[in-house]
């Protein structure tokens, strides 16, 4: 391996990461905002939210990649191979994303609610002061599950000739003709991310929770509890009580 | 700006079929390769030594925390070079399981944690023997809950088959991408292949929802 190799692999680790930020962030503003629409009073934006999560959940998000790559540049709308890949993977872990944004809004015991109407809070009040500081500190463990999951999803941008770090290895696996070295260093290389992604949002845990004064979950170096289905509704359980 | 063609979607839609078939094969010899690559993982994670937990652990850590397509490439591009050749839907295949045998690992984990402790005094009490323990009492129990969770991990497998595309398996996007090369015209192959996705998971996932509710009480 020589130095230059090793260039083209942290100029991929670079847009690996960029690629990771920009899809985390719309996949944020998806599921805070497409989660609490599902606990809305309205019928039709319940219905409709669901709508958007079974179907982003209920396809491939390789597929969606490819659709907004070749499919939608005849509609007219052509985009770069970047926002492509940002715009599928926000749109498809935002789905996810928005369960685990409700499970843990509904998981705020109802008199904190009825506690904040009492005091005649607005409901934008209700959810910033009372039921988001509870709520957001659960959210965290879930969404270090799908960030992990996302990051392994930016290797798809590589089928969009997308620079990343996939991409990166099949252009040393073509002038080296090393493929064991190769591949093997670069899945070290997101072993490497995904353990840092794993740490800052294990930092983020404790203040979070700290914050309100409960203590965050033991857990090894490594292992991050997984939910139990990665596909159906997040079951979070008040202690004692029923899904 | 073209319109869209049911014509043309009845022409490729035979063709899409054959791929749809290919993914199915794929999704049910991967689930059987992860249901029990992952019982194995999950067995050894309970060994008292911890010279069998720490490898497997750390094994089970990277598969789990590094792209699937890598480890399809990796399987694809290296295995040849040690003498191990293979057809791409059998790499596929060997892929997905390995995969997702690190997700059902932590299902089968977590099934049998949810047993609870009295069920197994219980048996430490009635002095069954450690083989009636495991066959009688804790995995009848582990299995309400696994069952679900394994099915959604099935579903899951299932929408990353496209991924096998990549390394030239027939499925359905792989066939839909190259209609579209011909063609010129992506629209309707990757549209009817996005479609065919949501109307067999989301079924599928309702299905799973339904058993969930009679298993797990």
């Amino acid at each position: 391996m020589t130095g230059a190799l090793w260039e083209l692999f942290f100029k991929g680790v670079w847009i690996t990461v960029q690629l990771m930020v920009y899809s985390a962030a719309l996949a944020a503003v998806v599921a805070f905002g497409i989660g609490l629409a599902r606990t809305s009073r309205l019928w039709i934006v319940r219905f409709l939210s669901g709508v958007y999560v079974e179907f982003f959940r209920g396809t491939s998000a390789l597929v969606l990649m490819f659709w907004l790559f070749f499919a939608l540049p005849l509609l007219g709308w052509q985009l770069a191979g970047m926002w492509a890949g940002t715009l599928a993977l926000g749109l498809s872990y935002g789905a996810y994303g928005s369960e685990v944004v409700r499970g843990a809004v509904q998981a705020v015991a109802p008199a904190q609610r009825e506690a904040a109407i009492a005091l005649s809070f607005t409901p934008w009040q209700r959810l910033r002061k009372v039921i988001l500081p509870q709520a957001v500190p659960e959210m965290l463990p879930p969404f270090n599950n799908l960030l992990i999951e996302l990051l392994k999803g930016t290797a798809l941008a590589s089928l969009l000739s997308i620079g990343e770090l996939t991409f990166q290895a099949k252009l040393a696996r073509l002038s080296t003709g090393q493929s064991a070295q190769v591949y093997g260093i670069i899945l070290v290389l997101y072993f490497v991310i995904a353990f840092v992604v794993t740490r800052i949002m294990r930092l983020l845990e404790r203040r979070a929770k700290a914050s309100i004064g409960r203590a965050p979950e033991k857990s090894g170096w490594f292992s991050r509890r997984l939910p139990i289905g990665k596909q159906g509704p997040q079951v979070i359980t008040a202690p004692g009580g029923k899904p | 700006m073209n319109n869209w063609s049911w014509e043309y979607v009845r022409d490729i839609l035979p063709d899409l079929l054959q791929g749809l078939w290919i993914t199915v094969q794929a999704t049910l010899y991967g689930s059987l390769v992860a249901f029990a690559l992952g019982l194995v993982w999950a067995l050894l994670l309970r060994s008292p030594s911890r010279w069998v937990t720490w490898p497997v652990s750390i094994v089970v850590e990277f598969v789990r925390n590094t792209p699937l397509l890598v480890q399809l490439f990796f399987l694809f591009f290296v295995l040849p070079g040690w003498g191990l050749t293979f057809p791409p839907l059998a790499t596929g295949v060997i892929g997905l399981g390995l995969h997702y045998s690190t997700y059902t690992a932590e299902v089968y984990r977590a099934g049998i944690d949810g047993v609870p402790e009295g069920q197994w005094e219980a048996a430490t009490a009635l002095s069954l023997p450690r083989r009636r323990t495991w066959t009688s009492v804790i995995l009848p129990q582990a299995f309400r809950r696994v069952v679900p969770a394994l099915g959604n991990y099935v579903i899951a497998m299932f929408k990353d088959t496209p991924m096998l595309a990549a390394i030239t398996v027939a499925e359905m996007l792989f066939r839909a991408n190259s209609i579209g090369a011909t063609t010129f015209d992506y629209m309707e192959p990757i549209t009817v292949v996005g479609v065919l996705f949501v109307v067999i998971s989301y079924p599928t996932s309702l299905a799973l929802r339904a058993l969930e509710r009679r298993l797990v009480r």
